[in-house]
């Protein structure tokens, strides 16, 4: 036990003398959850356009200053003419062209029917669709205002609540993502290095001439990566609280209970990758070009993982920040207690167990 | 024949700590200059200076004719480096590893060629053109590290403990390689812990807290000190030494 | 110049040897390629829909029914009361909770105006806010059918305007013509940055840095020496990256190439500028890779793979225009997408140009030979 203890200070002592990791270590979560925070946001504003108006009646105006008038659009510029829209569009001035065409007037006043077009820039498909939408609800709102005039029959109103986050901002989503994925990469990476290191230095040889236990040097090797990333959860808890009004609102014990049980499991990772590795550049290469991405994309805060394809959804179980997100979510932002989240939890455990019982294994062999 | 190296109250300071004390001497053409001093004494600091590794923060230095402040460039093409680390890449071949470090100094290609050739076979190393340098054992790698370190001809070549971790045997044919640079007119300027290795030297200097305590050749230093060899002069110098080794 | 070729021969055969590292920098980046644009996938198709139907009237069915056909909500289950329904939300087990109240038919007959309720679970903002959309506008063309249906007759049709949309450069909403270019530079973005810092930082850790220092070797050969294998290292995974797309995606520019690849060698000056300058302040390998990791990390997030980088408040869109991928993303979706020429890049262009000469120089000003 004494050994022990002497190791794990052996190894504060490498990472606490090791300054500018241990600043990118805390600084990266505290700017990512300032950053993302406050910018992220999946909510589309300002998004500039375009408009034709080759009519120019009363209509067409207030149509014109009603859409203005949303926060949604930004009025670049009024062209004159339709034939300019494609190079508008190329030089990426403006996402969406409403034209008015020359008859719509005579039309509306004659026919009661009037057309207008609009043109998005589909090149980012979710945002044409959200602005297109976006158009055609004032559109409509425009029709009913017209409609009241002349009564119209049968409305049916709909009273819509946005839960848990009325203003619809990014933060609610994104802190619980961030934390999953900050701390996932931050573990595996510091991880993986851990023990390779010792191995391209030679100073593995050393450990293992000595009467130490295997599990030892793993669980020395893990316990300052626990207690940093420990205190990053903390750190991040607190930005999200103090700046971005985001209180844990379930248990914290609970909160802070998973997330060690997540941090175990993404160390384990690392551990699996380190004693896999022949050198300090590959391991980082794997925990890094092999894990960015996929933890990124498969923890489902960017993209709902039911909208994926079967196999991939597979793959998302994989992912051990994917449950550590469903964790977040419920006890942070929703407040809901375990009983809603045993099952994450559960998987959690025995992901982490596996891991580690195969990592010691590797590592056992290969010191025969 | 002007010296080679020459110094003048040469002197590196790290903020209030001096760790080379306006060192003055001189190393003459072809001659095999020991630099020896207990660990922290500023052995490697004074070289570093020398190569242009490091600006001094005073006093004067001239190195194969060139001003150590202004000439830093021209002082690289006349000199060679080898390093306690034997700055060899382990994932390149023997002659890979001279291919390049002729290619950097500027050799020709086909003078390339002629002295891969001529440096394998006096290393003996033909069969092992082909190894990654990782492969071979210590002693090779030292020798290879040094025929490296003159592959362009340089007027001098620093060494800075060259021989560590390897055996008397080896070492000894290390010593016949720096002779044999020495005899071709190349300066050699080596740091060593080694006594046995400062007998080598035709001259030796002993630095002691940043300062030359002793300099002149290992048979004058022997009668200087009363000693009996060249480890009993070292000791006498650097027990009063007051930093502590590293 | 002839010192550079011996440079970039040593370079070469380093990397071409490390074979484990190089499948990493290939292969790895490659099956990402083909693998993750299928989980980028915003459409929403797929959201699930808790029903409290209070009224049970065919009025009531119609509209439960034109929502589910429409292709974007599915049904998840009736809840018997609207506490249940919210429940359900709660649980993740439904997105969105929707009541219809009692007499519903009966009041939007009589008295021509009735209230439905409706909440969506708003944590993930793209999904409240599509699925929102899309539930409203379904309810707007019900309660057109409905009037028509009920009163055919009506006195006065009141005037109608009809906005019809198309949609240009992606007439089918393909996500994933717009995701693969954005992957693709994440993916380069990863490789070039790290890769760069490693390289000099390993030569730091070996010691071998040291020898080149007492050579007469130009600094800036030497940074150009190690900058040119990556830089050609970064074109082939660009290249193979675009064949992926193709194949995989059907992904094909419609831009010019020699736009694209003018663009790609721009945007590798400056990220290996990025890690050229990463790897001066590092003196280990663990140090190089947790400042990359760090930038690296924060580009993948702010410089709108994922999320519109218009829609940030104006001090982050400034900071975003700093990062180098943020431009190269936007020039790779424009040409790609819309087959925009030099003069519709040229400020994007420009700014990661003065960016990597702003990098570089500091990179350069800050590796010293000497001490």
């Amino acid at each position: 036990m004494r050994q022990l203890i002497t190791f794990i200070r052996k190894e504060f002592l490498h990472v606490l003398r090791d300054r500018k990791t241990l600043l990118m270590l805390f600084g990266l979560p505290i700017a990512q959850i300032v950053l993302f925070g406050f910018a992220l946001s999946n909510e589309i504003k300002n998004s500039r356009i375009a408009v034709v108006d080759y009519s120019k009646d009363p209509t067409t105006t207030r149509l014109i200053s009603k859409i203005a008038a949303s926060d949604y659009f930004d009025i670049q510029r009024s062209l004159a003419s339709a034939d300019q829209l494609h190079t508008a569009f190329k030089k990426g001035d403006i996402k969406m062209a409403v034209i008015f065409p020359a008859s719509f007037g005579d039309d509306l006043t004659h026919t009661g029917k009037a057309t207008m077009q609009v043109i998005a820039d589909a090149s980012d498909p979710n945002q044409a669709t959200t602005i297109t939408n976006y158009l055609s609800q004032i559109v409509t709102d425009y029709n009913t205002e017209l409609a009241k005039d002349a009564g119209q029959p049968m409305q049916i109103n709909p009273e819509t609540q946005m839960m848990y986050n009325p203003e619809l901002r990014g933060a609610p989503n994104f802190v619980p993502g961030v934390m999953a994925l900050v701390l996932m990469l931050v573990c595996t990476m510091m991880t993986s290095v851990a023990i390779v290191k010792e191995k391209e230095l030679g100073t593995m040889e050393i450990l293992l001439v000595s009467p130490f236990k295997p599990v030892y040097i793993i669980i020395s090797k893990l316990a300052p990566n626990l207690l940093i990333s420990v205190l990053n959860l903390f750190i991040i808890l607190f930005l999200s609280w103090l700046f971005l009004d985001l209180p844990v609102k379930g248990s914290l014990v609970l909160l802070v209970t998973c997330s060690i049980l997540f941090i175990l499991t993404s160390l384990s990772i690392g551990l699996l990758l380190s004693i896999n590795a022949r050198t300090q550049q590959a391991a980082m290469m794997g925990s890094l070009m092999g894990m960015m991405l996929p933890t990124l994309l498969l923890t489902g805060f960017l993209f709902p993982i039911e909208n994926m394809p079967l196999a991939l959804q597979l793959l998302s179980n994989l992912v051990p920040s994917r449950w550590y997100f469903i964790i977040v979510k419920r006890v942070m932002l929703k407040g809901l207690g375990i009983t809603a989240i045993w099952r994450e939890m559960l998987i959690l455990t025995g992901m982490c167990i596996l891991l580690f019982t195969i990592s010691l294994k590797k590592f056992k062999i290969r010191l025969q | 024949m002007p010296p080679v190296i020459s110094t003048n109250q040469l002197t590196k300071r790290f903020g209030q700590f001096v760790a080379a004390n306006e060192l003055t001497f001189q190393v003459e053409k072809g001659e095999i200059f020991g630099f020896l001093g207990a660990n922290g004494a500023g052995k490697t600091t004074a070289m570093r200076m020398l190569c242009g590794l490091s600006i001094p923060s005073s006093g004067k230095a001239t190195v194969a004719g060139f001003d150590v402040y202004t000439q830093t460039e021209k002082i690289k093409q006349n000199i060679g480096y080898m390093s306690q680390k034997f700055s060899l890449y382990d994932d390149l071949t023997v002659a890979e590893n001279i291919r390049f470090y002729a290619g950097i100094y500027g050799m020709s290609k086909q003078a390339i060629k002629a002295k891969t050739t001529e440096l394998l076979q006096e290393l003996q190393l033909e069969k092992e053109a082909k190894t990654l340098v990782k492969a071979l054992p210590l002693g090779w790698k030292q020798k290879l590290a040094f025929s490296v370190a003159i592959v362009h001809n340089p007027d001098i070549v620093f060494l800075d403990e060259p021989t560590g971790g390897v055996d008397p045997v080896t070492r000894r044919q290390f010593w016949d390689l720096i002779y044999a640079a020495s005899d071709k007119g190349v300066t050699v300027f080596v740091t060593t812990h080694y006594m046995d290795e400062a007998e080598y030297c035709n001259r030796v200097s002993i630095m002691v807290d940043g300062v030359i305590a002793a300099l002149d050749s290992p048979a004058n230093l022997k009668q200087q000190f009363n000693a009996a060899n060249m480890e009993d002069v070292f000791y006498e110098l650097a027990r009063n030494a007051k930093r502590k080794a590293d | 110049m002839k010192t550079l070729i011996f440079l970039l021969e040593k370079e070469f055969r380093q990397i071409l040897r490390n074979r484990q590292i190089l499948m990493t920098l290939l292969i790895a980046p490659l099956i990402q390629l083909i693998l993750l644009p299928l989980a980028a996938d915003y459409s929403v198709k797929n959201i699930s829909l808790a029903v409290v139907d209070n009224d049970h009237s065919p009025f009531s069915q119609r509209l439960i029914n034109k929502i589910t056909a429409s292709g974007h909500f599915r049904l998840t289950g009736y809840a018997t009361s609207y506490p249940e329904a919210l429940k359900m939300v709660e649980q993740d087990k439904a997105d969105i909770a929707l009541q219809i109240p009692i007499h519903f038919e009966r009041d939007l007959v009589r008295e021509n105006n009735k209230q439905l309720y409706i909440a969506i679970n708003a944590i993930e903002g793209t999904k409240a806010n599509l699925g929102g959309a899309y539930l409203a506008s379904i309810i707007r063309n019900y309660n057109d059918d409905i009037r028509l249906r009920w009163q055919s007759a009506t006195p006065s049709t009141p005037p109608q305007i009809e906005a019809v949309s198309s949609n240009w450069y992606n007439p089918l909403l393909n996500f994933k013509l717009y995701m693969v270019p954005a992957i693709l530079v994440v993916l380069i973005t990863a490789i070039a940055a790290m890769q760069s810092a490693f390289n000099i930082v390993q030569e730091k850790e070996s010691g071998t840095i040291e020898q080149i220092n007492v050579t007469p070797i130009k600094k800036h050969i030497f940074i150009l020496g190690k900058m040119i294998p990556f830089l050609v290292l970064g074109i082939i995974l660009f290249t193979l990256g675009l064949l992926v797309g193709w194949l995989f995606y059907g992904v094909v520019p419609v831009g010019s190439l020699l736009v694209l690849y003018a663009s790609l060698i721009v945007y590798l000056f400056a990220m290996l500028g990025l890690g050229l300058l990463l790897a001066t302040y590092s003196a280990t390998q663990q140090q190089s890779m947790s400042l990359a990791f760090f930038f690296i990390n924060i580009f993948n997030m702010m410089s709108g793979v994922f999320t519109a980088v218009d829609s940030m408040p104006g001090w982050a869109q400034t900071i975003v225009s700093t990062f180098p991928p943020s431009h190269f993303i936007k020039i790779m979706r424009m040409v790609v997408l819309k087959g925009s020429g030099f003069s519709d890049i040229a400020w994007p262009l420009t700014a990661m140009a003065l960016i990597g000469l702003f990098l570089n120089t500091w990179a350069v000003l800050n590796y010293r030979k000497t001490s």
